[in-house]
């Protein structure tokens, strides 16, 4: 089956006319990310300006979540949206997880567009069961009758000294699941633009945000702050471009690789760092296009080592690309117990860009 | 407004039904009420209690309505509405037989559940929706389907597992969907549905309200007496009288959850009362009679259509056979069993139209020879149809074709100018 759905994606995206699209869409990609952006705005303003468009653009977006009206937002992304729009289309809801997710998915398949806000994605776990059995199956359960354009946002992963029930990523859970589509922006570029995307898509889509993220700001093109930009989902994006060894990682830790790309640099070392931006359907064009050019691979994540979105990604290179590896692959994932809360413990739980610098070096010298 | 409805719904308004029934019961013992002869050990206080409720909340079988019904003189149904009922009923029976056929004989296969006996609360309801009304249903849900619509040929062939069926084969038994009926599902597991049925409530007040559509949709949720002690339904009952949707939880209380009797797992077995907790009415009704589950219902549908907010009815009613096909059904008591047969829902509007001269017993039998073989050609066509394609397996997984933000054309959907309804003022 592997074979045959690679079969149909090389049909239809890679071979012929496809190749030549992924040129110009890199080439695009590239051009906006190197555009003059004089303007810089926050991860939290651009999730907010996003929801705001989309609320504006059509009656049947609403937002449903814990504190999302009269607080302005557990983490303030929908500031104003009440004054805004009003309780009917922005609802606080009672601290009922599965309920209001249930709600959100039976409006979604009514006709709505809900957005619906979990406090952290630790709380998802509550409502699991509607996110993944009554929205992911559905399309397919009823044959195509009854689609499900829902989105469930929130932030994911560590924060600072949460502890262990308010620190875990869910990014490999949900991209487990066929029905789902997972995004998870890093730059508020990406931000606003796979927000969009995906309040428009008619699909359920899980946006793992990142607490962290919301407070940095990052240099924002007048493209992307036109109210019909969106950014296509399924796409990863090549920030930095480099020879030697690639690294491909997600969310919070696109900064650290960045990080580590320079301080590889200083030693010589070229490393293309990948922001995959869509956890599924996961980009193994672009990932594999990189290793073949580099022939040695770094993943990084913050998630649990086991099963996680990394050990895809190594597993799909493996696959793909064997003879154009160099080196094995590396993976790098935080440390495989619950968060502790102690602050030098958390750090030692999470991967640094040493890690990675570490990671990239031994993946460059491993031929030698 | 919520008192006056959480008392057991007299069937005329008038008050002759309390008298038929005197405060105190000598024979039939009180245990009874719950149709529950073998002596468990549940301490004697409790016992008293549920007696007492017994008293409060009587439960009349159908030959006390039909006397009291002739003294009044006035007919709860039309001729053909009483046709249309009997119809739906025994399309639901012969339907399920049909599925305990198919299924030992190897062409059903996984889980099937039947809903042998309960079929006065499925027409009681659904047949006083309109189309654009939804239904969310649990697994046992074949003749929530029939009822709303969807036609026998469709859910036969879905059980078949056959291409033509209403989800082409890829929902099955549990998982009835159909958009053109507004049947949204068929949900496996307890309690699921509940929130999904809320959303789609929600979905109306909303478009009346936001969008400002002339929409006076309802929806009903069906669920069985285990749901009622999951946290969903609580959480539900809360938002849905909070928000005042238009909604109605129809408790499907055959007594048993598998093996599990209601008894043994809930704290206060009377799940009506539930409903003035969260402050929305709750009623008590006799699940084996259809007229009296259609009264509560055209109550409780209007009080949603008028935008009065959600009820919940619990119906007293029972399952004939086991709780799946694959169920021994051995602790189930025969004695209750024969006692709730002797209730069937059939046989009661039967005599009920007979006596009352609406239909002769001949064109009850050409009602049902018509069903016969209406669902005998059902099962000739779910047989004719073809499996579904290999390609099918992996279509439909998102809804968007490609899956990858992709659109028909090749392009990135994104980028159709196409892909956003209007213009965001900002």
């Amino acid at each position: 089956i592997r074979e045959k759905m690679w079969g149909i994606l090389r049909q239809r995206g890679i071979d012929g006319g496809g190749l030549s699209l992924r040129r110009t869409r890199s080439a695009l990609v590239s051009a906006r990310s190197y555009a003059a952006g004089s303007k810089e705005m926050t991860v939290r303003d651009a999730l907010n300006s996003a929801i705001d468009e989309e609320m504006s653009a059509d009656p049947k977006v609403f937002v449903m979540g814990e504190e999302v009206g009269q607080y302005q937002g557990a983490y303030k992304i929908t500031k104003g949206l009440l004054e805004k729009y009003g309780p009917e289309r922005v609802y606080d809801t009672p601290i009922t997880e599965a309920g209001f997710t249930g709600i959100g998915v039976g409006a979604a398949y009514a006709g709505l567009k809900p957005v619906v806000e979990f406090m952290t994605f630790n709380f998802s776990m509550q409502a699991i069961d509607h996110i993944i059995n009554s929205a992911a199956k559905s399309n397919y359960m009823s044959a195509g009758q009854i689609n499900v354009p829902i989105v469930f946002r929130g932030p994911n992963g560590a924060a600072a000294g949460v502890g262990a029930q308010h620190s875990q990523c869910y990014a490999a859970w949900y991209a487990s699941v066929p029905g789902l589509k997972v995004l998870a922006p890093y730059s508020a570029e990406d931000a606003r633009g796979l927000l969009k995307a995906a309040i428009r898509d008619p699909d359920p889509v899980v946006f793992l945000e990142n607490e962290l993220l919301y407070g940095e700001s990052f240099p924002i093109s007048e493209e992307a702050l036109d109210s019909s930009f969106c950014l296509p989902i399924g796409k990863a994006k090549i920030e930095r471009e480099g020879k030697d060894v690639t690294i491909v990682t997600f969310s919070k830790m696109v900064g650290f690789a960045l990080k580590a790309a320079e301080k590889l640099a200083e030693e010589g070392i070229s490393a293309e760092v990948i922001n995959l931006r869509s956890i599924r359907p996961l980009d193994r064009e672009t990932i594999n296009a990189s290793v073949r050019k580099t022939s040695r691979l770094v993943t990084v994540e913050e998630g649990f080592p086991q099963h996680g979105v990394c050990a895809e990604i190594c597993a799909s290179v493996v696959e793909e690309s064997f003879s154009y590896l160099d080196a094995p692959v590396e993976r790098i994932a935080g440390a495989d117990v619950p968060m502790p809360y102690a602050a030098n413990l958390e750090r030692l739980a999470l991967p640094q860009v040493e890690d990675i610098v570490r990671a990239a070096k031994r993946a460059c010298y491993r031929s030698k | 407004m919520a008192t006056s409805f959480s008392a057991t719904l007299p069937l005329h308004g008038s008050q002759e039904n309390r008298l038929l029934l005197p405060p105190i019961r000598l024979a039939p013992p009180p245990s009874s009420f719950l149709g529950f002869t073998r002596s468990l050990t549940i301490p004697s206080s409790r016992r008293l209690y549920h007696a007492h409720a017994a008293r409060r909340s009587p439960v009349v079988g159908v030959q006390e309505v039909v006397k009291e019904k002739k003294v009044t003189n006035s007919l709860l149904i039309t001729k053909e509405e009483g046709l249309v009922l009997y119809e739906d009923m025994i399309l639901g029976r012969s339907f399920e037989d049909m599925c305990a056929q198919m299924y030992y004989r190897g062409k059903m296969f996984g889980f099937v559940h039947l809903y042998n006996g309960q079929e006065a609360v499925s027409t009681g309801f659904i047949k006083l929706l309109t189309q654009s009304d939804s239904v969310v249903s649990t697994y046992r849900d074949h003749v929530h389907a029939l009822s709303k619509g969807v036609s026998a040929r469709a859910v036969m062939s879905e059980l078949f597992g056959k291409v033509t069926g209403c989800c082409r084969g890829q929902g099955g038994s549990m998982h009835m969907f159909s958009k053109e009926h507004n049947m949204l599902g068929g949900f496996a597991f307890i309690g699921e549905g509940i929130p999904v049925a809320t959303g789609a409530a929600f979905t109306s007040k909303y478009k009346r309200e936001v969008l400002k559509q002339d929409c006076e949709d309802v929806t009903v949720a069906f669920f069985g007496d285990g749901t009622c002690n999951n946290g969903q339904f609580y959480e539900c009952l809360n938002m849905a009288a909070l928000y005042k949707l238009p909604i109605i939880f129809v408790v499907e209380n055959n007594l048993w959850a598998i093996g599990m009797s209601h008894l043994r797992s809930t704290s206060d077995p009377e799940i009506w009362k539930k409903g003035p907790a969260f402050g929305m009415p709750g009623v008590h009704v006799d699940g084996m009679d259809v007229l009296k589950v259609r009264e509560v219902a055209k109550e409780a549908v209007t009080r949603a259509r008028r935008g009065e907010g959600p009820t919940l009815v619990e119906c007293e009613t029972y399952r004939f056979r086991g709780h799946s096909l694959a169920d021994p059904d051995e602790l189930r008591d025969a004695a209750e069993k024969a006692k709730y047969a002797a209730r069937d829902p059939i046989t009661a509007l039967k005599k009920y139209l007979v006596e009352n001269k609406l239909a002769s017993e001949g064109e009850l039998k050409t009602i049902e020879k018509k069903i016969d073989e209406l669902v005998e050609e059902a099962v000739e066509f779910a047989d004719a149809s073809p499996q579904p394609g290999r390609s099918q397996l992996l279509e439909n997984v998102f809804a968007d074709p490609k899956g990858f933000g992709i659109g028909p054309d090749g392009r990135y959907r994104c980028e159709d100018p196409k892909f956003t309804q209007g213009t965001a003022q900002v």
